[in-house]
C-alpha cells in the first residue's frame, strides 16, 4: 500500500468538468488517513471494503455570486452529486466552514439544506470567518450547533477515529491572526485527557492551524498551543480550508492539510501581480489549469506512509 | 452645521498641510487595505468607509467602541468621531487589514 508516487493513484476528477471544486475523500488505513484524492468511481478502487472513509469539502460560500463563480449553488450540487456515486460511500463528511458568504440567515438555512442532498447520516462542519460576521457565531449556531451547547467546538468518535472540531476564526488583536482562545483551548485539553494514545485524532478547522502567510492571516495565532496537546498522539491529521488551495505540511505524527473551496480560487500565498487574497477570476478554460496543481506529502508517519492526492480539473 | 461649513470652508482654503482635517472624510477599502490607512479628522466629523473589494470587510475598534456591519461591495459605512482620540481599528475577517482615525482639534 505504499505507493504515494504512483501516478496511477494520482486520479482527476472526472465528475466535475468545471475547475470549481472538489471533495477530497479520506480513508483511514493503518490508523493513517491518506486521501485518495478522486470523487471519480475509480478513485477509491484501491479501498479495502472494511476502510472507513469520509469526505472534506470546504468554503462553499453559499451566497456568493460574483464572476470568479456565478453558481455555487450549482458547484455544491456537483459535488454532493459526485460523493452519493462512490462506489464506497463515505461515512460523514465533514465541511471546513466558509458555509456562508456573509452569514445572512437565508445562507445557512440554503447550505443546511444542500448539505443534505449528500447522502451520509451527517456533515459535520466549523465555521469560518465569512460564517462569523455581524452577530458573532450566533447565525451559525442556529443552524450548525452539533452538540447542542452553542458553542462551536465539539468532538466525537465514530469509525475508531476521535474528530474534533474547532473555531479559529475569532479571537484576534489588533493586526493579527486570528486564535483558538483560552476558553477553547482549555476544553481540548479536557476533551484528549479522555482519548487513547493509539486512537486516530482528526481535527477541523477552518483556517490553517500552521502559518501559511501571515501577511494574509493565513494561519492561527495560537495554533502550536493546540498542537503541543495533540503531539503525543500517534495520527493526528488537521483539516483546514480558508486558503481554496490545497497545501500540506507535516510535523511527527502531525500532518496539516488545507482543501479547494467550492466556490473560487485564491491566489498562492503572497502570489507575484496580485498583492491581496481575494477571488481569482480566470476564463473558464484556465481555471481548472490554476488549481489543478496536484502535490504530494509523504509522511513517514509510525504506520506507514500517507499520502495526499488531490483532484485536479483535467477537461 | 453653520459652524462646521465654515469649518470646511476655511479648511478647503487652508494650507495643504491641514488639508485632511474636514467634516466628512472617506477611507476606501481596496485591494485589502484601507486608503487612506491613516487620516487625521476634527471632532464631529463624519467618517465613511467603502468597501471596492469583490470580498467582504467589516471594521471593528481596537476597544469595540464601534463595529460595523459586514460590507460587501460598495457597501458603506459612517460613523462620526465626536470625540477627540486616536482610534485604531481592523477587519474582523482580516485582522491583517489595519487604519487608524486621529481625531482632533
Amino acid at each position: 500500500m505504499n505507493e504515494p508516487m504512483n501516478p496511477q493513484r494520482r486520479k482527476t476528477l472526472g465528475c466535475l468538468a468545471a475547475w470549481s471544486g472538489a471533495a477530497v475523500v479520506w480513508t483511514l488505513a493503518g490508523g493513517v488517513p491518506r486521501a485518495l484524492g478522486a470523487t471519480s468511481p475509480g478513485g477509491i478502487a484501491a479501498t479495502s471494503k472494511h476502510a472507513f472513509t469520509f469526505a472534506q469539502i470546504s468554503d462553499t460560500h453559499i451566497g456568493f455570486h460574483k464572476d470568479a463563480n456565478p453558481d455555487v449553488v450549482g458547484c455544491l450540487r456537483r459535488a454532493a452529486a459526485d460523493l452519493n456515486a462512490l462506489a464506497q460511500p463515505p461515512a460523514l463528511v465533514v465541511h471546513t466552514g466558509d458555509i456562508s458568504h456573509l452569514s445572512k440567515p437565508e445562507e445557512f438555512g440554503q447550505a443546511r439544506e444542500l448539505l443534505k442532498e449528500i447522502h451520509v447520516d451527517r456533515v459535520h462542519t466549523v465555521p469560518g470567518e465569512h460564517d462569523a460576521l455581524d452577530d458573532g457565531l450566533a447565525g451559525y449556531l442556529k443552524q450548525f450547533d452539533h452538540d447542542g451547547k452553542n458553542r462551536a467546538w465539539y468532538s466525537f468518535d465514530q469509525g475508531g477515529v476521535h474528530f474534533i472540531g474547532l473555531s479559529n476564526v475569532l479571537n484576534f488583536k489588533l493586526g493579527t491572526m486570528t486564535s483558538l482562545g483560552a476558553e477553547q483551548l482549555a476544553w481540548l485539553r479536557k476533551d484528549l485527557a479522555g482519548v487513547s494514545r493509539s486512537t486516530p485524532v482528526v481535527v477541523l478547522a477552518h483556517i490553517p492551524m500552521w502559518t501559511v502567510y501571515a501577511q494574509w492571516g493565513w494561519g492561527t495565532a495560537d495554533a502550536d498551543q493546540a498542537l503541543a496537546l495533540l503531539k503525543p498522539y500517534g495520527s493526528v491529521t488537521v483539516l483546514n480550508g480558508h486558503i481554496h488551495q490545497v497545501l500540506q505540511k507535516v510535523e511527527g505524527n502531525v500532518a496539516l492539510h488545507t482543501a479547494m473551496s467550492l466556490a473560487y480560487p485564491l491566489p498562492t500565498p503572497g502570489q507575484a501581480g496580485i498583492g491581496e487574497p481575494g477571488p481569482v477570476k480566470v476564463p473558464a478554460g484556465e481555471l481548472g489549469k490554476l488549481i489543478g496543481t496536484r502535490e504530494l506529502t509523504i509522511v513517514r508517519g509510525r504506520h506507514e506512509l500517507a499520502m495526499i492526492d488531490t483532484p485536479l480539473d483535467h477537461a | 452645521m453653520k459652524f462646521s461649513n465654515l469649518m470646511f470652508a476655511i479648511l478647503l482654503t487652508a494650507p495643504a498641510h491641514i488639508a485632511g482635517a474636514v467634516d466628512l472624510a472617506t477611507v476606501e477599502i481596496k485591494k485589502f487595505a484601507f486608503e487612506p490607512k491613516e487620516i487625521t479628522v476634527a471632532p464631529g466629523t463624519k467618517v465613511v468607509w467603502i468597501n471596492r473589494d469583490e470580498t467582504p470587510h467589516q471594521i471593528r475598534t481596537d476597544d469595540g467602541s464601534f463595529v460595523s456591519k459586514a460590507m460587501d461591495t460598495d457597501d458603506q459605512y459612517e460613523q462620526v468621531f465626536a470625540k477627540e482620540g486616536d482610534f485604531s481599528y481592523v477587519c474582523t475577517l482580516h485582522p491583517f487589514m489595519t487604519g487608524i482615525v486621529h481625531v482632533h482639534k
